[in-house]
């Protein structure tokens, strides 16, 4: 009886019911599929393929999509599979994108939460030091970087994350602001509890729902400064890639082949809509009062 | 006012001073240099090269000749244009950079504004549906993609305008290139004044104005717009922001002769003057434009102008 009773109460719960209303998202849904089919795309594509992504077919160079061989999405200039390729430039595009925004939400999150609850000189600091770093355009910034310290992927990892994780600590703070005067974590208070598990256990986990939308939203912003970075000559290096450097090298190469540019941009392009459906989907569900 | 001026402005000095000292040293710290492309130079040439460019002097006098060089605007030479110091190339590129830029972000601005106002008098109809799915393709395609493809279908397909360069300035050479940068800023801006139409159509004084019989235009023009468009504003800084890091890929695709060309060029090959000068420039740029964008905000709204003037009513 008593079971019963509290499978009802946990029916009603604010995940489960957010989640009802993103199921319910034709958009949000799709999208999701999207990026199910992407992802299985990146870990399985060079597994189906029986090209790799080094070997030069000299015999075929630069032939377009075909089922000889095959090529199911032709060769590039050097005679490289570009379906392996694109899988494998996949691969680095959401590592990167769900790494880099991860290490952003754990910075941000815990700066802002710690800022925004302990709150006076303390915050006041903090938040000054994010103001400046706020002015940084971030993309010179990341390049400067990447200058300095040479061409490898887990720098532009540590360096989109180094910039990304400011906004989320704005509006950890703000949230953590409006948490701190709520009522249970004055019980908290009252009963002794130390303000480390206060934060840990009582403000992050209620100030996560929008720190939630902005990172699906955050995840697709990377993959396009890696994608920019790449497409400049200044991310990936060969022999590894990226959809940016695939862009930039079917760019080159658009009067005779265009696959090489339309074939990895469909993609990037595919998963920027699934994330932002997904985002948008996420909002709707989380904050239901808002209809735009 | 001028307090809150003179406080923005004692904020920006020290934060532009930060960027300049954090990518000068950055910069100094990285192991090799701009003379690694150059292959085995003999070690006397060597030593005069560096000894042209000052970086055979400890590092702190380096820093300390920059930036009393940086006080009376000199930039330092390129070391990889020779014959040319950073000045002159940033003072070749921006003028081009900054056509483009502008009026690329007055085209988003002035299509994107009524657009966002259209979807929003039609919400969740047809028409709504139709901008707002155009504009989640414009912020969803960038314009690494956007680019090149414009190239492909009006360049090599149709024969209608030319592939790329600059023609010193032909309108038909500017044409792909400005759709491509404009496309991404008028998306963002038509989303952003729909979904504050949204808002402000829902407040007591717009209903009011309604309930008094005016008729909608009236509604719209004297009472909705002008919050419609307020928060536009604060767009301006990240908008601006946005528009130079998207002239750097176009500028690239269609080998314009622009800053953000020289960027490039200076982050490949370590032109440390060269990246320092187009970042200072940059940032203070983008900084100038907040202020801007903070104070016209200011202007805008009353709400706002009592909070910079320190709590004080006017």
């Amino acid at each position: 009886m008593n079971q019963q009773l509290l499978d009802a109460v946990a029916g009603d719960s604010l995940t489960r019911a957010a989640w009802q209303r993103f199921r319910a998202n034709r958009t949000a849904v799709a999208g999701l599929v999207m990026l199910g089919f992407i992802a299985l795309f990146a870990i399985a594509g060079s597994w189906i393929s029986p090209h790799d992504m080094e070997t030069n077919d000299w015999e075929r160079i630069q032939i377009p999509p075909t089922f000889e061989q095959s090529h199911w999405f032709g060769t590039d200039a050097n005679g490289r599979d570009l379906f392996v390729r694109v899988s494998a430039g996949a691969r680095i595009s959401l590592a990167i994108g769900m790494l880099t925004t991860l290490v952003s939400v754990l910075i941000g999150v815990l700066y802002g939460a710690v800022a925004g609850f302990v709150g006076g000189k303390l915050d006041q600091f903090m938040m000054r030091i994010v103001d400046v770093l706020y002015a940084l355009p971030l993309f010179f910034a990341i390049i400067v970087l990447v200058t300095i310290f040479g061409r490898n992927i887990f720098l532009v990892f540590i360096a989109i994350g180094a910039v990304e994780w400011l906004t989320i600590a704005r509006i950890v703070r703000g949230q953590t602001l409006s948490v701190k005067q709520m009522e249970f974590v004055e019980a908290a208070r009252s009963l002794g509890a130390p303000q480390s598990r206060i934060i840990a256990r009582h403000v992050i986990p209620n100030v996560l729902g929008p720190v939630i939308v902005f990172s699906t939203l955050l995840i697709p912003t990377v993959i396009l400064v890696e994608s920019f970075l790449s497409f400049l000559g200044l991310g990936v290096q060969e022999p590894q890639t990226s959809w940016g450097s695939l862009i930039s090298q079917g760019a080159g190469a658009i009067d005779t082949s265009p696959w090489l540019l339309v074939i990895p941009a469909a993609f990037l392009a595919a998963t920027m809509f699934a994330f932002n459906f997904i985002g948008d989907g996420l909002r709707d569900a989380l904050d239901p009062k808002d209809e735009g | 006012m001028l307090r809150f001026l003179g406080s923005r402005i004692a904020i920006l000095i020290p934060t532009l001073l930060v960027i300049v000292t954090l990518s000068f040293f950055l910069m100094r710290l990285a192991p090799g240099g701009p003379f690694d492309a150059d292959a085995q130079l003999e070690p006397e040439i060597l030593d005069n090269l560096r000894r042209a460019y000052d970086l055979d002097l400890p590092i702190t006098e380096q820093y300390t000749l920059y930036l009393g060089r940086l006080l009376q605007g000199d930039l330092g030479p390129s070391i990889g244009n020779k014959d040319y110091s950073v000045s002159e190339l940033i003072a070749i590129g921006l003028p081009v950079s900054l056509e483009l830029g502008l009026t690329a972000l007055l085209l988003a601005t002035l299509l994107g504004a009524p657009l966002g106002i259209i979807a929003g008098l039609n919400q969740n109809r047809a028409l709504d549906t139709t901008i707002s799915t155009l504009a989640m393709t414009g912020i969803a395609v960038p314009s690494l993609i956007t680019a090149p493809l414009l190239t492909l279908i009006f360049g090599v397909m149709l024969k209608m305008l030319p592939v790329a360069g600059w023609g010193d300035g032909a309108w038909e050479n500017k044409i792909l290139p400005l759709i491509a940068l404009t496309l991404p800023q008028l998306s963002i801006i038509t989303r952003l004044t729909r979904g504050s139409f949204l808002d402000v159509r829902r407040l007591n004084f717009v209903r009011a104005a309604r309930s008094r019989g005016l008729p909608e235009w009236r509604v719209i023009v004297f009472h909705a717009l002008s919050p419609t468009l307020t928060p536009l504003v604060s767009y301006l800084a990240p908008a601006v922001a946005g528009v130079m890091t998207g002239s750097i890929v176009i500028e690239q695709v269609f080998g314009l002769p622009g800053v953000g060309r020289y960027f490039v060029q200076g982050a490949l090959s370590r032109d440390y003057p060269l990246v320092m000068g187009v970042v200072i420039v940059y940032a203070a740029a983008v900084l100038v434009m907040n202020l801007l964008a903070d104070l016209i905000y200011g202007l805008l709204d009353p709400r706002v102008r009592r909070g910079m003037r320190g709590g004080a009513r006017a």
